[in-house]
């Protein structure tokens, strides 16, 4: 019997169900609707919102870095006002790069623009911070660009945020939503590089500065144009002059400038030049990974490696690159161990070079490119 | 940077956590009135107040996670930068923290075995590296 009445009461609740089962039908068709007019517009609510919350990342690292660039400088600088609104001001610096129409002569107006922006930087460090020594300011320098590049990051990101908004545009909010992802490592990639910046820590760009400083320690250095010194160094029976930035301040130097003067110092007579530097990996490759190659290995705005291939063209003189692969991240961010441990494998790339494309009396170039901060010579 | 932020963009708002609480504690109401239909043998309500406390329970403690892994995105985590210091005669070598003022090839504290002037090696961070999966 009591099986009985379960199963009644089973039935009653069935066309209970039943009863009410238009108001379930109805709602699909309702959200089925909405979903064929409103679905783009839900689409770009979702999108905006992850741009949002982005946003919110990185005004937060954007803030930090501004912190940091304030504690760094009054306590290094002990700066009699406080320092903030020139801070401030400085974040907010731009550089107009040279007209390119006629493209002859750009490189060298490029030049003389990088030179007036460094000259600028320079002066307002010694302004913002009267007592740091010259590495102090150059590693406060540094902090205050990577400080930079993050309000600038954060400005752009802002803007297609506040314009995706307004004009709800599916295009602009969808193309800052796809490169997102990449924004966002550089980002963080800046934050920790501030860190390592105030502190004077070396970072992963310095691996080829710190190859050249591990061939060059113990020989005599002598100061070369601009911001970079060179040690004549005997290796296995050649003479090379070894190149770096001079360290340990943050500072990437003139290598273009120093390896013309070298060539010119010995009227084109180098059998070969080998440039070392940091160069961005591939996702699956390892980082520190070391590969060889040809040609001027050398970033930053092309003024250097300009320069380079000009010189080496007059004297047709060989030209090897020696790479450190890294990403982004590991570039600005301090050294990882990886990066260090490929100083030697490096080293020893450029011996096999070296005893492979020039004969014993020779004379070779030998330049690590990058930034010197936290490697001394 | 690597402590835990607490700045504007971080803050959680006091209305969202009383509107997030207040659901979990009417959801975990809604469970205990649900044992209570049981019992009196009214099972499509205890049945309709099961599904309302379930679903309570579980968007409330959706939201609190996604507001917790908000607060923790926004950590920036930096491995320790440790130097190495080695003796160069007899080999004698310190590994420490990272002070600020280190370099590589910087001169030294003196040498505890052999008095000489020490000199900083390296200075790096480890990371460790999450598994790979490409083949």
């Amino acid at each position: 019997m009591a099986i009985v009445s379960a199963l009644q009461n089973q039935l009653i609740q069935l066309q209970l169900f039943e009863e009410y089962s238009w108001i379930f039908n109805l709602l699909f068709y309702v959200i089925f609707v909405v979903f064929i007019f409103y679905g783009q517009r839900i689409q770009m609510y979702v999108m905006l919102r992850e741009v949002e919350g982005s946003l919110y990342k990185l005004k937060y690292i954007k803030d930090e870095g501004r912190k940091i660039a304030i504690e760094t400088i009054k306590e290094i600088g002990k700066p009699q006002t406080d320092p903030t609104g020139r801070v401030d001001r400085f974040l907010e610096y731009f550089t107009i790069a040279p007209q390119s129409l006629d493209p002859a002569g750009v490189v060298w107006k490029l030049e003389h623009i990088l030179d007036v922006r460094d000259v600028r930087f320079k002066d307002e460090v010694k302004l913002m911070a009267p007592a740091a020594d010259e590495t102090q300011a150059y590693n406060l320098e540094n902090t205050l660009e990577a400080a930079m590049a993050l309000n600038y990051i954060y400005k752009i990101i802002r803007h297609f945020y506040l314009l995706g908004k307004k004009t709800l545009s599916l295009y602009i909010i969808m193309q800052i939503q796809m490169i997102l992802p990449l924004i966002m490592r550089e980002a963080e990639a800046y934050a920790s590089a501030l860190k390592a910046f105030a502190y004077g820590q070396p970072i992963g760009d310095g691996a080829g500065a710190l190859v050249a400083a591990k061939l060059m320690y113990g020989y005599e250095t002598r100061k070369m144009p601009k911001d970079c010194v060179v040690a004549t160094v005997p290796i296995e029976g050649r003479t090379a002059f070894v190149i770096k930035a001079e360290g340990p301040g943050g500072n990437v130097g003139k290598i273009g400038d120093a390896v013309k003067a070298i060539i010119d110092e010995n009227e084109g007579k180098i059998a070969a030049i080998i440039m070392i530097d940091a160069a961005m990996k591939l996702e699956g490759e390892e980082v520190g990974e070391v590969a060889e190659g040809v040609g001027a290995a050398i970033g930053g705005p092309g003024v250097d490696q300009f320069k380079i291939e000009e010189s080496i063209l007059k004297y047709r003189i060989p030209i090897n690159a020696v790479i450190v692969r890294e990403d982004i991240g590991d570039a600005v961010s301090p050294m990882r161990k990886e990066i260090f441990d490929s100083a030697d494998k490096a080293i020893d790339r450029i011996k096999q070079v070296i005893l492979e494309r020039t004969k014993e009396g020779d004379k070779v170039i030998i330049a690590g490119v990058g930034n010197s901060i936290g490697i001394g010579q | 940077m690597s402590k835990t932020p607490q700045n504007a963009t971080t803050r959680i708002s006091t209305f969202v956590l009383l509107i997030i609480f207040l659901t979990l504690a009417l959801s975990l109401t809604a469970l205990i009135l649900a044992t209570t239909f049981f019992g009196q043998d009214n099972k499509i309500i205890a049945g309709y107040l099961l599904l309302i406390g379930f679903i309570g329970v579980a968007l409330s403690t959706y939201v609190l996670f996604q507001i917790r892994k908000r607060v923790l995105r926004l950590r920036i985590e930096l491995p320790p930068i440790v130097t190495t210091i080695e003796c160069r005669k007899c080999g004698f070598k310190i590994v420490r923290e990272f002070q600020r003022g280190d370099y590589i090839f910087k001169k030294g504290e003196l040498c505890q075995k052999c008095n000489e002037n020490m000199l900083i090696t390296a200075i790096y961070r480890e990371v460790k590296e999450k598994e790979k999966t490409a083949p």
